[in-house]
């Protein structure tokens, strides 16, 4: 895991190794191929409100879940909204999910990671116990928990999603830090009396970066289960709001009349979930200076 | 070696410490009286008022917890307010179900992931290695649940092959315990079988580069040979590993197929608990999990000093 | 005990198939049962258990009229303030325990006094229950309750063994002995309840099963997965929306009974502030609100037809339904109006709802209905056990619940509707309406008891504290093999004369 050995100036090394990576990434092809998938639901996503499609929320009691049909290319659900147009804003929720709770995660695990890294002792001894024992306790029973605790929506569905995934991201930074924190440069910028701020924004942060990226990459497509997944305890984005674990959700009280209604949420988590996983396989390799 | 394990386990007990204090502050802080639910449709005020004095409702919420560690320090883990039960039976009765499903898993997921690892390793940059590449990234991308109620569909409403629910014992009735846990446990093997798949992968093609591998090449034994004998039990070390710290996270990890598939674990206990506020089932399982998890982790951390000469020499 | 029984099982497994499978009945419950203790239990699913494992001291007819079981005559006196029962000869428990009047007295007693006991309010207007003899018990009571008879219809009339809750106290749940016409076998959290055939049953010529097995299997659609797969031979609580396949599949049968209960809005009338908003405080819009519904497409769109709509707390095939108030049809514009002469065009109403997908589907119809006469719905989902907590402290504004529904047209109404009831989680207080509950609770007279329910009608018609919506169908789906099945009212299983054919 260590990133970078030699270099005379991490931050010269870092863009050497961005740019090196950019264009391995471009030549990856299943990397390439997840991106497509990944943009291609983000721009779904965000045109939702331009796209040509119905009211998510319109219900029509004549068209109770009626199969995929010229009108309705997905089909209509439980109160005879159409699918097509719940999938597209659907995927603003999940994906918002995915991304958010992820951000949540990286914005408290990497501080506390560096804290717990850099300072060493007794700071490095509580910040790891509690670590511990955040991922010796069941993720899904800790969202269920957290879920239940602030009630249940999409925003909390969110925070619990995020809180639970922080411990990884404390870890893994933490991880970093230890592997850097002996570098001649890191121990020349002590010597020259900088603060505790400034190395560690300046000299260590930039080598936690590249990992970072990679596990938020692969942890959006956890997040997007774990978010489905309380959606289909019911506990995540709330009626009438769509989201795809939402729609399963219902869904599976009507897989013999309308199995529609389970297909597409199903596929397009899979989906993208897959895109998230296919991009983050190829930004490791991509970053990882040991394969050149 | 010992020194070691010992180090582990009393760094373990500040953990479980911490684990019991979250598990408890995060119950009592859930919104629901436990005495609402427990009471019935009636919510009789003398039984509400009993309920709260019985499980001790009404006391400071850091008396409870000491109530808690105190009998848990002498192995009660308290009743269950659902179903009067002591929390310990339950688990009792629940664990070798679970422990039931994650073996199963864990054999499909080898059966499949280790082939297919060491197939795409020794193939690398082939069609082969592409497509074992993709169906594992796939087997980790589908949603667990979603799978499962697929396979219901498909398996048992439309084809009737296998029951769609339920639980036997392998010692009442072996085909039967199998015939209702196949499914389940597939569908959280896929997942495993593809993190397995994924890291065989990438174990042997480090081996497979290695000085020995290229002398066992150029003495001119069989492939077939060189990859198992030589290669592949040097790889297995980060996958036995591995395993060990797959199998603790299937203790808890197998919720949401417990409940789709109604198999009575731990999983769908605790489910079922959060749910219903029973407070002393959700301290119990997830503390019991809690210490499954530790422990598995000790376990790999063992068997990769036991499995590595060079650490072993260096004990 | 339990070994015993495994090895008895494997053996039955193995050897006898086909023939052990003939006389096992598998029943599909909705939920896992509570405590196995009819004092202490509280769920729906655990007195479909004891129907077939505990008999009760009467029981009721399909049409509710109340019947013999282990009394087999009863008798008021003229101030209607004591019931003298005579008891059925020759009943024993399973454990060999002879059924008589102190096993009576001691029964009541234990619901009265036990401390777990969730009976306590359904036995609270006995006073004392003497031993007049062997098999003859008279009850006094506080005040005439004419809601009585019905409880002992229920769990408060199932007779324990007073030899094994002696002994087992607050745990006899773990080992529950009865006089039902089976006996417990064993229990297996969240996996099944199995009971076995009590040969000295008094009635045992009408029961025709060896076993019975209750497994919870809390999905519709594996739960009727399994019934079509041949692993159990019987469900209970089909959902709606499958009575068409089920109704169309040759193979398997199908039996329905409009419930006891109701499903509805509780409107925060006056508990704590929360209940002081219009919605609250003026009835005309909580009568415009009504209005706005159409109770019939409700039923179409979310049920498919199959329950019943309903806008008082008894169904309209309830001998109770006041008939001067049919359910209403939707009437947009006078909703409108209403809400105009109210004071607004347009209002915002919170109404909180439990988070599982049919009663969320149902509120979202509710929702897009009410709209269009101006009501903006905001729908808050909480776990139910959240629900609950909220809604019994006052912290709502309108709540989404049901009722299951008693027997006694009391346990619907009375409780919710006076000033001092149990859960009149609205708050609302009006003396007239207490007093006529009052009375009807204690005449014996049929026709006196409806009049003080019409009359008390009258008046929460239009107070509406809680916005009727519908009455649930108890939907059986059975096996094609089953015969003899009835549907009761209650939604209860009971066992006699059903057989495989």
């Amino acid at each position: 895991m260590s990133a970078v050995t030699t270099a005379a100036d991490p931050a010269e090394e870092t863009i050497r190794l961005e740019s090196r990576a950019w264009k391995k990434l471009k030549a990856n092809k299943s990397a390439l191929f997840g991106f497509i998938i990944v943009a291609f639901f983000i721009g779904i996503a965000v045109a939702a409100p331009v796209l040509p499609i119905a009211d998510p929320l319109a219900t029509d009691w004549g068209a109770v879940r009626k199969a995929p049909s010229a009108a309705h290319w997905l089909g209509t659900d439980e109160i005879g909204r159409d699918i097509l147009s719940r999938m597209i804003w659907g995927a603003q929720a999940s994906l918002m999910a995915g991304v958010v709770s992820v951000l949540i995660a990286v914005l408290i695990g990497v501080p506390f990671g560096l804290l717990s890294g850099y300072f060493g002792g007794w700071t490095d001894q509580a910040i790891s116990r509690v670590t511990d024992a955040l991922l010796a306790t069941p993720f899904l029973i800790l969202a269920i928990a957290l879920a239940a605790f602030l009630g249940p929506s999409l925003t909390n569905a969110m925070i619990a999603i995020g809180l639970s995934a922080m411990p990884i991201f404390v870890r893994l930074t933490r991880g970093q830090v230890l592997s850097v924190k002996t570098e001649d440069y890191v121990e020349g910028a002590r010597a020259i009396g900088l603060s505790h701020v400034a190395i560690m924004s300046r000299y260590i942060l930039p080598n936690v970066f590249a990992p970072v990226l990679v596990q938020a990459t692969l942890t959006v497509a956890t997040a997007i289960i774990a978010e489905a997944s309380l959606s289909f305890l019911g506990l995540g984005q709330q009626a009438p709001a769509p989201s795809w674990g939402s729609m399963l959700n219902v869904a599976k009280n009507f897989m013999t009349q309308a199995p529609w209604m389970a297909w597409w949420p199903g596929a397009a988590i899979f989906l993208v979930v897959l895109g998230f996983n296919l991009l983050g396989d190829g930004l490791r390799d991509a970053l990882d200076p040991r394969e050149s | 070696m010992l020194s070691y394990i010992a180090r582990r386990l009393v760094i373990a007990i500040p953990t479980l410490i911490l684990v019991s204090i979250f598990v408890f502050v995060l119950q009592k802080l859930l919104p629901g009286d436990p005495a609402l639910v427990l009471a019935g449709e009636e919510r009789d005020p003398a039984v509400l008022e009993f309920i709260r004095e019985k499980y001790r409702l009404n006391d400071p919420i850091i008396y409870q917890y000491f109530y808690w560690m105190k009998a848990m320090l002498q192995g009660d883990l308290g009743i269950s307010l659902r179903t009067n039960l002591p929390v310990t039976e339950l688990i009792a009765d629940k664990l070798p179900v679970t422990i039931q499903l994650a073996v199963m898993a864990m054999i499909i997921a080898f059966a499949i992931g280790i082939p297919a690892g060491i197939l795409s390793a020794v193939r690398k940059g082939t069609a082969i290695d592409y497509i074992a590449n993709f169906v594992a990234l796939s087997g980790l991308s589908i949603p667990n649940f979603w799978l499962g109620i697929m396979l219901i569909m498909l398996v048992s409403v439309q084809l009737g092959w296998l029951p769609a629910s339920g639980y036997e014992s392998p010692f009442v009735d072996p085909l039967k315990s199998l015939q209702t846990m196949i499914m389940p446990a597939f569908v959280l093997g896929t997942a495993l079988a593809a993190t397995l798949m994924r890291h065989t992968r990438s174990a042997m093609l480090g081996v497979l580069k290695a000085d020995y591998v290229r002398t066992a090449r150029a003495k001119g034994l069989l492939e077939n040979v060189v990859i198992l004998k030589h290669a592949f039990r040097n790889a297995l070390l980060p996958i036995v590993t591995l395993s060990a710290l797959l199998f603790g996270e299937l203790l808890a990890g197998a919720v949401l197929t417990e409940q789709i598939f109604t198999i009575p674990g731990f999983g769908k206990l605790i489910v079922d608990a959060v749910f219903t506020r029973d407070y002393a089932v959700v301290q119990g399982v997830v503390m019991c999990t809690a210490a499954g998890f530790i422990l598995m982790n000790l376990i790999a951390d063992v068997l990769y000093f036991l499995l590595n000469p060079r650490m072993r020499s260096s004990l | 005990m339990r070994k015993h029984f495994l090895a008895a099982l494997l053996l039955s497994a193995t050897t006898l198939a086909t023939a052990a499978h003939a006389a096992d009945l598998r029943i599909g419950l909705q939920d896992d049962a509570d405590v196995l203790d009819p004092d202490q239990s509280r769920t729906f699913v655990g007195r479909i258990v004891y129907t077939s494992l505990c008999d009760k001291l009467v029981d009721i007819t399909p049409d509710l009229e109340t019947i013999p079981q282990l009394a087999t005559g009863w008798s008021w006196s003229d101030d209607g303030k004591v019931l003298t029962m005579d008891l059925r000869e020759g009943v024993t428990f399973h454990d060999g325990t002879p059924f008589d009047a102190e096993a009576v007295k001691a029964n009541i007693e234990r619901s009265k006094n036990l401390p777990e006991s969730r009976r306590k309010s359904e036995v609270k207007s006995i006073e004392s229950v003497e031993v007049s003899g062997p098999l003859q018990v008279k009850f006094t009571l506080t005040a005439p309750d004419a809601t009585l008879l019905a409880q002992f219809a229920d769990r408060a009339g199932m007779m324990l063994s007073p030899t094994a809750a002696e002994a087992a106290g607050a745990d006899f749940g773990n080992n529950p002995v009865c006089s039902g016409p089976f006996k417990f076998v064993e229990r297996v959290q969240q996996d099944r309840i199995v009971l076995s055939k009590f040969d000295d049953y008094w009635n045992k010529d009408a029961i025709n099963f060896d076993t019975v097995t209750f497994l919870p299997i809390p999905d519709t659609t594996v739960r009727l997965a399994n019934l079509r797969s041949g692993d159990i031979d019987m469900l209970e609580r089909l959902a709606a929306t499958d009575v068409a396949s089920v109704k169309g599949d040759d193979s398997l049968g199908f039996a329905e009974a409009v419930s006891l209960g109701y499903q509805g809005i509780t409107v925060n009338i006056n508990n704590g502030e929360k209940g002081d908003n219009p919605f609250g405080n003026d009835p005309k819009i909580r009568q415009a609100f009504s209005l706005s519904l159409d109770r019939d497409a409700i039923n179409q769109v979310v049920f498919e037809g199959a329950f019943a709509p309903g806008n008082q707390p008894f169904p309209p095939t309830s001998p109770w339904f006041d008939k001067d108030y049919p359910v209403p049809a939707r009437d947009v514009e006078k909703a409108k109006a209403l809400l105009k002469e109210a004071g607004y065009d347009s209002l915002d109403v919170e109404v909180q709802v439990a988070n599982n997908p049919v009663q969320t589907q149902m509120m979202q119809v509710v929702q897009s209905m009410a709209a269009e006469a101006g009501f903006n719905v905001k729908l808050k989902s909480m776990e139910f056990a959240s629900l609950l907590a909220d809604q019994s402290a006052g912290n709502y504004q309108a709540s989404q619940v049901g009722w299951s529904g008693r027997v006694d047209p009391d346990g619907n109404i009375h409780q919710f509707m006076t000033c001092k009831g149990g859960i009149n989680d609205s708050k609302v207080c009006i003396p007239e309406v207490d007093k006529l509950l009052d009375e009807a609770r204690q005449s014996n007279d049929t026709a006196t008891r409806k009049a003080k329910y019409d009359e008390a009608r009258d008046i929460l018609i239009k107070e509406l504290p809680i916005i009727y919506l519908y009455h649930p169908t108890w939907i059986w789906a059975l096996s094609g093999k089953l015969d003899g099945f009835t549907a009761y009212p209650d939604g209860m299983i009971r066992l006699e004369n059903v057989k495989f054919k």
